[in-house]
């Protein structure tokens, strides 16, 4: 397989997790409004800082409202994390190498690119957006299952479940810190008589967004709370979208690929930090800190990807002046 | 009151279906269809203009949700188009395809025979058949192949040869595509959408499927590795995705099942091997299927700037470590010049009459001919001989006065590189416009492989100029195309 293809089709999988976990995002966050009090003000613009695209807000996030933040983070063709350019980069990513996935995989992507950019202009009206954050949840629901079950589970295939657990793990880690860092203070901001019973449909929201609630209680067998719910979504290794998950299935699609020691090792390492973790005394201090030192480790885990696999800068350097 | 008949309500009528004096493909006269065409304008006139015009929006939507596409330039940035389709079939009978495959085969083969010739022995010059300046300064001679012998001797392995036919019906050759022809993917997406659009069509008609395309083509490819391996590996090398064929490009890797590679990912290394960087490091490539032109291909031999080619790509053709398809070089003879002397090529090479005529054709180059044609600017069509895509011709029936004008500078200016053909009248197939049928001009680009055997595309890709009289056919110009049949039987 060629490098070039497989950055192309590792990215697919980025930009298609990614499109999910937007729409998760935003969808929620819309439910979760619907249950707080009219006094509770919950920021439409923390979700600006969970994407971490703040700096193309240009604007102050807390002060944001519902419209603007939605069309931002859905439908703005400036922010490179939106929706749209999500889709749009998956599509331009799979008409590349849409000659090693079957030709139903390009075709439900571009379905949904066009299905998207038909209703950019509807997504801040409620009821259309809801309906049209499932569409592209289950959609891509529906391409995860068609390479699962109509692609030979190859080095493409491989390629592609490393880039989504990828983005699943670093989103997971966003989510969880913006319930820590940006929910909370805020919600405090409110009065504490007020925050109280509303903690708990906070975590539950947090959860839902990754469709996690029904998994945890299932699990955890206990009240809905901080410590919890951070421990499941961190350190959980049987549900798909907690880190611990995720690094274990990054580590299983290292097996049928060339040369993958030192990406494997920056995989342990992850791994032990978050074995190690003592979750209990970090949420009293340091937990914020900790998830900020975990990302970047997530992102040193792409750059060894990159170096192990795709075209060497120089040479994708000579292709981008190319096509620019 | 008169009740006011909308589309919906409207069914087509053959009898008020006029072509004019063309030759039209469906029907001999209004309202009597050919013999091999009756079952479809029966079925086309069963259906109401609604539902025409579902199926023609069901088609649309098929080639969204497809993707079939081609890239338009322009100053706005380069625009992804949804392919042009009409959706009526164009039917050719099988008995006369038949005569016509066998001059395609023909014709490519005296073709392959004469590009060979000239970059070795120039039997043919040397026997005055052809005239030496021809190629001398046609912009598509190469003089680094002089000396080379590519496999079986042929350098245009992939050829699309432009036919017309005329008020009778007879096909004619309007031009050879022996460099980097497009349009095969189109040919196998509009019989698809086809199938999707006018399932119950394929009941009532003996239809020659196309889909063997892409093995005939992996074949005849493989047929070219310089290693005797048992799977030779394969390469489509594409410039890049703003490419207006790139659609194409990525459609056939696909169809093949080989790697699709830029430029950047191919790298000739010391041994004169080419290798493509693959996640296991370097891995050899035996045959290339090129779709950058000659003068993109390598820095090192052609246009030093060129960041779409490989450095070292001509020095490994030129040991014979690599096939290239089409070989660089073969386009010395799809100049329309050069295209006038192919029936004494087919005489010269093989001893045959040829079976496909050519459009009679003017040479500017020559003196009494050139004369011929400032005279008569008006009734003819004048082309230059390196130009694809329909630029920088002229329709000189079409044309204003001040056009014609500056375009017989132009002739006197370089008559070398104008030839001019009287306007031939392209035959016509009804298009579906508002729920009714309308002629439209049309050609036929069928495609034909040669390796270790040859092949010939059943039918090809129909383009059709989609404005009402107007003659260019081309994607790049506003035109469309329809799903061809080679119908077996009656």
């Amino acid at each position: 397989m060629l490098s070039r293809v497989a950055e192309r089709i590792y990215w697919l999988g980025r930009y298609m997790e990614r499109s999910e976990n937007i729409a998760r995002l935003v969808n929620v966050n819309s439910n979760l409004l619907l249950d707080l009090p009219a006094g509770v003000r919950v920021g439409w613009g923390s979700l600006i800082d969970i994407s971490g695209t703040g700096s193309y807000f240009e604007r102050d996030t807390q002060l944001a409202d519902e419209k603007t933040v939605v069309n931002f983070i859905l439908a703005d063709k400036k922010n490179p994390s939106s929706l749209i350019n999500s889709l749009s980069f998956a599509r331009e990513n799979s008409r590349i190498t849409r000659e090693i996935m079957p030709m139903e995989a390009w075709e439900l992507i571009n379905d949904l690119y066009h299905y998207i950019r038909d209703r950019a202009d509807k997504v801040t009206s409620r009821r259309d957006r809801s309906m049209i954050l499932l569409h592209v949840i289950s959609s891509v629901q529906q391409f995860t299952g068609l390479l699962a079950g109509c692609m030979s589970h190859n080095n493409a295939y491989d390629l592609i479940r490393i880039g989504r657990n990828l983005e699943r793990a670093d989103m997971s880690t966003r989510i969880v810190d913006a319930g820590l860092v940006n929910l909370l203070p805020h919600l405090a901001a409110g009065g504490a008589e007020v925050l109280e019973p509303y903690d708990n449909i906070l975590w539950m929201s947090v959860l839902r967004s990754l469709s996690a609630y029904q998994m945890y209680r299932q699990h955890v067998r206990d009240r809905v709370n901080a410590n919890a719910v951070v421990t499941f979504l961190l350190q959980n290794e049987d549900f798909p979208r907690a880190v611990a998950h995720c690094l274990k299935q990054l580590e299983q699609c290292l097996w049928a690929l060339p040369n993958s020691e030192k990406v494997l090792s920056a995989i342990v390492n992850i791994q032990h930090k978050l074995d190690e973790a003592d979750l209990n005394e970090l949420l009293k201090s340091g937990l914020h800190e900790y998830i900020d030192e975990l990302q970047l480790e997530i992102g040193n885990l792409h750059f060894k990807i990159a170096e192990t696999w795709f075209l060497p800068v120089a040479i994708a350097q000579t292709q981008e002046q190319k096509s620019a | 009151m008169l009740k006011e008949v909308t589309m919906s309500e409207m069914n087509i009528d053959w009898q008020n279906y006029h072509s004019g004096h063309f030759y039209d493909e469906l029907i001999s006269a209004p309202g009597k269809p050919r013999p091999e065409t009756r079952h479809l304008a029966q079925y086309l006139a069963s259906l109401s203009g609604q539902e025409l015009q579902d199926r023609k929006l069901s088609a649309e939507l098929a080639i969204k949700t497809m993707g079939i596409s081609f890239t338009v330039y322009s100053d706005a940035g380069n625009i992804d188009r949804e392919w042009p389709f009409d959706i009526i079939p164009r039917i050719i009978p099988q008995k006369e395809w038949q005569k016509t495959e066998r001059g395609l085969i023909q014709r490519l083969t005296a073709l392959n025979l004469f590009i060979n010739d000239i970059y070795n022995d120039r039997k043919i010059i040397k026997d005055k058949v052809v005239p030496a300046y021809l190629f001398e300064d046609s912009v598509n001679f190469r003089k680094e192949c002089i000396g080379m012998k590519p496999a079986y001797g042929v350098w245009s392995h992939i050829c699309g040869s432009d036919l017309i036919r005329d008020d009778k019906g007879e096909f004619f050759v309007l031009e050879d595509n022996l460099r980097v022809p497009s349009g095969v993917s189109y040919m196998l997406e509009n019989r698809k959408v086809t199938k999707r659009v006018f399932p119950e069509l394929f009941e009532n008609h003996n239809i020659v499927p196309v889909t063997d395309y892409p093995n005939q083509l992996f074949d005849t490819l493989a047929s070219l590795s310089p290693r005797k391996a048992d799977r030779p590996e394969i390469v489509v090398l594409t410039p890049g995705i703003y490419n207006s064929a790139y659609f194409e490009h990525s459609y056939l890797a696909q169809q093949m099942g080989v790697e699709l590679v830029e430029g950047s990912d191919l790298v000739v290394d010391s041994d004169d091997c080419v290798y493509m960087r693959s996640i296991d490091g370097l891995k050899r490539v035996d045959v290339i299927y090129r779709r950058i032109d000659d003068l993109f291909l390598d820095p090192d031999m052609f246009n030093p700037d060129s960041v779409l080619g490989v450095r070292g790509l001509m020095r490994a053709w030129l040991k014979g470590k690599v096939a290239l398809a089409n070989a660089p070089g073969a386009g010395v003879a799809d100049d329309k010049v050069i295209y006038t002397y192919v029936p004494d090529m087919i005489k010269y090479y093989l001893g045959e009459e040829p079976i496909l005529p050519n459009v009679p054709s003017y040479l500017c180059v020559d003196k009494k001919q050139c004369d011929y044609v400032l005279a008569n600017l008006d009734k003819l069509v004048v082309k230059p001989a390196n130009e694809s895509g329909g630029y920088g011709m002229i329709i000189g029936p079409q044309a204003s006065k001040k056009e014609l004008e500056e375009f017989a500078q132009r002739i006197k200016a370089n008559p070398r590189n104008y030839m001019a053909q009287p306007l031939i009248s392209l035959s016509t197939a009804p298009i579906l416009t508002n729920g009714n049928a309308e002629p439209r001009h049309i050609d036929l680009r069928p495609f034909v492989l040669q390796g270790r055997d040859h092949c010939v595309t059943p039918g090809g890709l129909t383009r059709v100029a989609m404005r009402k009289g107007s003659y260019v056919v081309n994607s790049s110009q506003g035109g469309g195309s329809k799903d061809t049949w080679i119908v077996v039987g009656d």
